[in-house]
Order: C-alpha cells, then structure tokens, then sequence
C-alpha cells in the first residue's frame, strides 16, 4: 500500500489539470453561439448523415488482435520487475514467447488483417463512382 | 528449477514446431500457390512418434511440470496416429471444400500440441493451457465452413459451452490450489494423502468443479448436450478428429488428476463417477439407436464408448488402468476411421451423411462398404476386431473389482449397440441405393489411410498382446 | 483509519458505476462507466495488496477487453437499446421472467449476508504459510511465473497464437489474398 501514493498524487494531478484546463475555458472563455458554431465540425462542409455510422467488422478483427497482444503485454510487467532476479534465463524465456508470438504477427500482417484500405474504398459503393478495385 | 533437461518436451516441441511452419508458410505463400502443407505436418508427427519411442522407459522429467512417462508415451503416440490419419483424411476434403489449407493443419497440429500438454502435464495449470489450446483450435475447426450455417451453429454451442465448461475446471484448480498451495499434481497427491474427509469438506468442492470440467471434455453424460449438435455440424473429418482426440487427451489428463492427486479420495469420487459410466452408456447407447443420421448416431455412439472408458476408470485395479490406455487407441483408430468413410463419400454440397445415403453402399463401393463394416464391427465390440479386445479387457477389469453392476450394465448397452451397428451394415448391403445419392471419386490418400487403420483394426483383435503388454508397462511405472 | 475511507469510496464507486452500467440506455455510456467501475475495482485490488491483479484489471479488462465491448457497440450501431420492436417484445422481457431474476438476485443477496455473518475472521489465508504482502508481491509473481510456471508461460504463447490463427480463420474475409 505505501508504494501507492505517487500513484494518487498523479492520478490527481491529471484529473486536476484536465478539469481546471476545461473550467478556466468555461470561465474565461467569450460565449457566442450561433447554429454554424454549435454544428459539428467537417472541414468547412456541411455535415453529411450521421456520424455513428455502422463500422466494418473488419474492426473487430483489429480489436481482438489488439486483444492479444495486450494480455502479452499483462506478461512484461511481472518479468520486468523481477528481471535481477531472473537474469539471462529469464531473458530468454521472453524473447522465446516473443519470438513465438511474432510468428503469429507476420501471419496476422501476411493475412492482410492489419490492411483495411480497400474496404474503406469500397464501402460507399453508390457514389456515383465504381470504388476501384482492390490491388 | 528449470533448465533441468528438455527431453521430456521433445514430441510436442516436434509438433510445435511443425505447426509454426505450416503458419508461416501459409502466411508466406504467394496467391494461390499450394504447398504440401501436410505433409510438413506428417513430418513433425513422425519426430513426435520417434522422440516417444527413444523416451520410452526414461520417465523423463522436463520443467518439473512435463513428464514423459510411459504412460504420457502411450497417449502421445496414440495422439501421433489420429494426427496423421486426420491430415491423410482431411486432404482430399480440404480441397474439395475449398477450406483454408494452411490454416486448417496448422489448427490441427496446434490442438495435438495441446492434447499432448494434457497427456503429460504433471501440473493443474498446464492442464489448463494444454485444455484451452486443444479446444480452441478444435472450435474453430468446428465452424470452418463459414457459409454453413449447421456448421456456424455448431461452432457457437460447442464455443459457449466449452468456455462455460472451462470455468468450472479453473475454479477448480483454483480451489485445489487454495487448499495444497501448489498446483503439482505429486504434490497434491502428498497433501490429500494427509488429510481426511472431516477436515476439509472444501476438497469435495475441488474434486466436483474439476470433474465437471472433464466429463464436459469427455461428453460424459449430463453434461453431453453440446456433443450431437457440434459433432453433427463440424466436417465429418473435425467430427472424427474431436471425438478421438480430443477424448484421448482429455481421458488421459482425467486418468492422471484423479489416480494420482486425487487418488485419496477415491473412497469419495469412484461411486460419482460410477453413476456417470451409467447414465452415459445408456443414454449413448438408447438415444443413439433413434438416430437417422450416420454422424449424430455416431456422436451418440462416441458418448456411450466414453462410458465404457469411465468404467476403465472407476475400477481402476491395474487390468482397468491398461484397459483404457488400450481401449483409448482402439477406439481413436476406429472411430477415426469410421468418420473418415463419412468424409470421403461426402461431396461440397451434400454431406452424404444421413443413414439412408449408405444404402447399397456395396453395390456402388463394395470397397469402402467393406471397411466401413469393419469398423463399425468394431464399434459394436464383436471379434475379430480391436473394439472386441477393448471392451473385453474394460469389462473384465470391472469384473476384476468387484463391479459386477458396471459390466453387467456394459455388456447389455454393448449389445444393444450392436443393433445400430448392424443396421447401417444391412443397409449397406441388403437395400438399393437412392437415385438422388452421388458419391465422389475417392482419393488415394484417404484409401490409403483407410486401408492402414483396418489394418490396424484387425491386426489388434487378432494380435492384441504386445500392445497390450505395452499399455501394461505404460501404467505400472506412475500409478 | 484511511484505509477503510479508501476501501468505501473505492467500493461505493464500484457499485454505483456498475448500478449505472445497467441503468443507462445508450450503450456507449454502459460501456464507460463499465470502465470506471473496472478502474474502482482496480484500486480495490490494491488495498488487498495485489498489485499485480490490479495492474491486470488495468491492462486487460479496463484496456483490451472494454475496447472490444466498445467495438460491439460500434458494429451493431444501436443507439439506444430498447429501440426496436423485437427487442420490447423479446422473451426475456416478460414480467415473469424479470421476477424470477429478481428472486435469485434476492437469493444471492441473502445468502452473502448469511456467509459473510457466519464468517468469523477473514484475515487469515487459506494456506496462513506466508503473509499477504510477500505472495503478492509483483516481484514474486515475476519470479514464480518465469521459474515454477515457465513452461506455462511458454505454453501462453502457444495459446495465444491460436486464438489469433481462429479469429482470423473465423473472422478474416479472404478477399485481398486466395
């Protein structure tokens, strides 16, 4: 528990910063609406259909790999903190479960699971324009 | 600690090993380039069968967690047989399937990998990893056709279940790890040894979670739901596959959780498990008879034969022990093969698997016609087939121990078992065959691994002693 | 007494962010307060001295696994849950059903109460062979996980690569590449 305080002070710090930034703004700020400033911004146009249009599951695939990789990640934590006691069998001990894992990342990358150029292309097929196709 | 030796590891390691290759070639090949994927597969299961037979007698011990005794030597190799024989039935159906080929033997060899992590952990984690290994890669191979939505469907009950099924096993271990602070088998062995009933009644909360977590695994009635529908959705092949196995793998980490760590306790488990070897080869055997198609009846059958290997189990005198390792690879191999008659008649668009397609099978195929009759033979347990040997030594072990009830019980289901059998076999050969029925051109591969496991078949009913020496010795060195 | 302020702040969060996930309509806003929920839980996490769980929930649940739940959210669109017809006339709706969950949430609430009653002391651990602060130490988890556990830890990576081959398998449209 007493490692922890550091933690709370900047936890605290970061709340504080972010609200005091957001209230100053609030306080200070020259308040004007008018309905061109309260519409969402999109680069000068006039916004165009919802902007919580439906996402390509594509996604979700990205997500879980992300997933992965993440509990890999849970694993540095605990080896990095103990790694003088471990040494260099501990080392290699990583670097094998990295190196196993990275056969899974060049196959992921290989698969053109990390490439979703040509599905955003070609979501909006009925713009007049044939997307083009994909290379 | 570690560093201790790597022998133990080897077979797996070869199959690993393997696996990662068929991973990156699959991810290096250029478009609709084909590689000879499986038989890179074949080639790491072979290293695993040989580094298995130079262990032999070595009682290996590899991280303090990964023992290579003979009877994890047994398993691993009866695991090296169903590998290969899925990857000799499953060519010509990849690529009559159109299913993804890399990824298919890389998901296979990966659950062998993890089926082998079963057979020879000496540790409840490992089991874990090893269990969650297998059934992933067994999930996903369930609903590889991705258009079908029986197979789809499949995959998602088999998915849910399965995870719900995990979650009783980890809480297990977690309970058992609370209790003996330590996750060794060995050393919950020692620690169970030491206490008694009264002293902590959690152990029984222990001992129930991580048996349901198993007869999940082994679809041991009640907790048999998922099987029918999954073994009817998956490719006739991934059926074969899981229902061999996956059934060894988890039979075997089974055999070793509750004969060693839990053997203290066998005074509390031994009658559970009685009622379970009951109720599963009845129900398999009764709800297997009203079946009209061929792969759901022998999903039924596959859930009767895991009460046949329970009864294995509950009368674990050492005939019972080497009664299962034998009846473990008898079963694989004609299960294996029975599925791989399934796979091989059926075609992209139809299946071919309801039992009235098999009709006249003889006069179209008298050669697949005779060595599915065989195979089924064998299922049914009648000589001169391996099934026979099995179920007489699984019987006799339970006569052995005193459980006349158990093999009464047997013996009756087996009989009425046969019925269903020979039904499909008369059907086959008395009845014409259905206009509507095509059956593909049958590949040399999948006959050559046909005609390999009849032979098989055969030459353990007629030759059954020195395997059956062999899963002796297997047993005597652990329990 | 800080540490017991701590530990009722920390679990008052807790339950009214978790109370929130399930009263909130807009299911992005679940999914945030889910967040914030992991986040209490978290912090209870280190006040039971496991830093490590702590750290875990963090990385895994609050990080990885809410992004996913995020995705979901994102895929299916749906702006409020109860929108469509189907899902006001789905069976899980019906007031029997509602009275039955309300009578095992019921269940569960007293049989805490009764657990907890009867407990006499919670201080003690299971196996009462070390002291709380050094199993849980991230230190000794690292140690024990790279030499007791390493062939687990080793297998991890086995078990994660095939999980990225399935969801791929499953997931992936083979269309770029035959």
């Amino acid at each position: 528990m007493d490692g922890w305080l550091g933690i709370v002070i900047m936890i605290a710090l970061g709340v504080g910063f972010a609200g005091v930034m957001i209230g100053l703004s609030l306080l200070l700020g020259p308040k004007n609406p008018t309905p061109e400033k309260l519409a969402p911004y999109e680069c000068g146009m006039p916004a165009v259909g919802n902007a919580r249009e439906r996402h390509s599951v594509k996604f979700y695939l990205v997500a879980m790999i992300f997933l992965l990789f993440d509990i890999e990640i849970a694993f540095l934590y605990p080896w990095a903190v103990a790694l003088r006691d471990l040494g260099w069998p501990g080392f290699v001990q990583l670097v094998t479960f990295f190196l196993i894992l990275t056969v899974g990342y060049v196959y992921v990358w290989r698969k053109g699971v990390l490439d979703w150029g040509p599905a955003i292309r070609a979501r909006r097929p009925t713009e007049g324009t044939t997307a083009p196709k994909a290379a | 600690m570690f560093h201790s030796s790597f022998d133990a590891v080897v077979p797996m390691l070869c199959v690993a090993l393997a696996a990662l290759a068929v991973m990156g070639a699959e991810a290096f090949r250029s478009r609709g380039e084909t590689m000879p994927v499986g038989g890179l597969g074949i080639v790491g299961l072979i290293g695993a069968a040989v580094s298995s037979a130079l262990l032999w007698n070595r009682n290996a011990i590899s991280f303090g967690v990964i023992v290579a005794d003979n009877f994890a030597l047994f398993v691993t190799i009866t695991l090296v047989i169903v590998g290969i024989l899925t990857i000799m039935f499953s060519s010509p159906v990849v690529k009559r399937d159109g299913l993804p080929k890399g990824d298919f033997y890389a998901l296979i060899l990966f659950s062998i990998v993890g089926m082998m992590m079963m057979a020879s952990a000496n540790d409840l984690l490992v089991i874990f990893i090893g269990l969650e290994i297998m059934s992933i890669a067994v999930y996903v191979l369930t609903g590889i056709r991705r258009d079908d939505p029986r197979a789809t469907e499949a995959a998602f009950k088999y998915f849910l279940l399965g995870a719900f099924s995990s979650a009783f096993f980890l809480y297990g271990i977690a309970f058992t790890y609370g209790l003996a602070g330590t996750t060794r088998l060995d050393r919950i062995g020692a620690f169970l040894a030491a206490q008694s009933m009264s002293d902590n009644r959690l152990i029984l909360v222990a001992l129930g979670l991580l048996l349901v977590g198993f007869a999940f695994k082994i679809s041991a009635v009640p907790f048999h739901m998922w099987t029918p529908d999954a073994y009817e959705g998956a490719p006739a092949i991934v059926t074969g596959f899981m229902s061999t196995g996956v059934k060894a793998a988890a039979f075997a980490a089974f055999a070793r959780v509750f004969l060693s760590a839990f053997e203290p306790f066998s005074g509390e488990w031994a009658p559970i498990v009685w009622w379970i070897a009951v109720a599963t080869m009845i129900l398999g055997t009764v709800v297997g008879v009203a079946q009209s198609n061929l792969k759901r009846m022998l999903a039924y059958s596959s859930i009767a034969h895991g009460g046949y290997l329970l009864v294995g189990l509950v009368a674990a005198n050492q005939v019972g022990k080497a009664a299962i390792l034998f009846y473990l690879l008898a079963y694989a191999v004609t299960n294996l093969a029975a599925f791989g008659v399934i796979a091989l008649l059926g075609t992209k668009n139809a299946a071919n698997d309801e039992l009235r397609d098999y009709a006249g099978l003889w006069h179209s195929r008298p050669a697949l016609a005779g060595l599915m009759t065989v195979c089924l033979l064998s299922l049914g347990g009648l000589p001169p087939t391996v099934g026979f040997i099995g179920k007489w030594y699984i019987f006799s072990a339970a006569v052995g121990a005193g459980y006349y009830g158990l093999a009464i019980i047997g013996v009756l289901t087996s009989v009425i078992s046969v019925f269903f059998y020979l039904r499909v076999v008369v059907m086959m050969y008395m009845s014409d065959q259905p206009a509507t029925v095509v059956f593909p051109p049958v590949s040399t591969v999948g006959m050559a691994a046909l005609v390999a496991s009849i032979v098989v078949i055969l030459a353990l009913g007629i030759l059954p002693t020195p395997v059956l020496n062999l899963a002796a010795e297997s047993i005597a060195t652990i329990f | 007494m800080p540490e017991t302020l701590i530990f009722y702040l920390l679990s008052g969060l807790a339950i009214l962010t978790s109370a929130l996930v399930i009263g909130q309509r807009n299911p992005m806003y679940s999914v945030m307060l889910l967040i914030a929920s992991f986040g209490a839980l978290a912090g209870l996490y280190v006040t039971l001295d496991a830093p490590f769980v702590a750290v875990a929930q963090i990385i895994i649940y609050a990080g990885a696994i809410m992004v996913l739940f995020l995705f979901v959210v994102m895929l299916l669109n749906a702006p409020h849950e109860d929108g469509a017809e189907w899902d006001r006339a789905h069976p899980l709706r019906q007031p029997g059903v509602g009275r039955f969950g309300a009578l095992l949430a019921l269940l569960l609430v007293v049989q805490l109460a009764w657990a907890l009653l009867r407990t006499g002391s919670v201080d003690v651990p299971v196996t009462g062979a070390v002291d709380a602060e050094t199993i849980s130490s991230v230190r000794l988890v690292g140690r024990t996980l790279f030499t007791d556990y390493v062939f687990a830890f080793e297998a991890t990576s086995i078990l994660i690569l095939v999980a990225m081959v399935g969801a791929v398998v499953l997931a992936h449209r083979e269309g770029d590449r035959g």
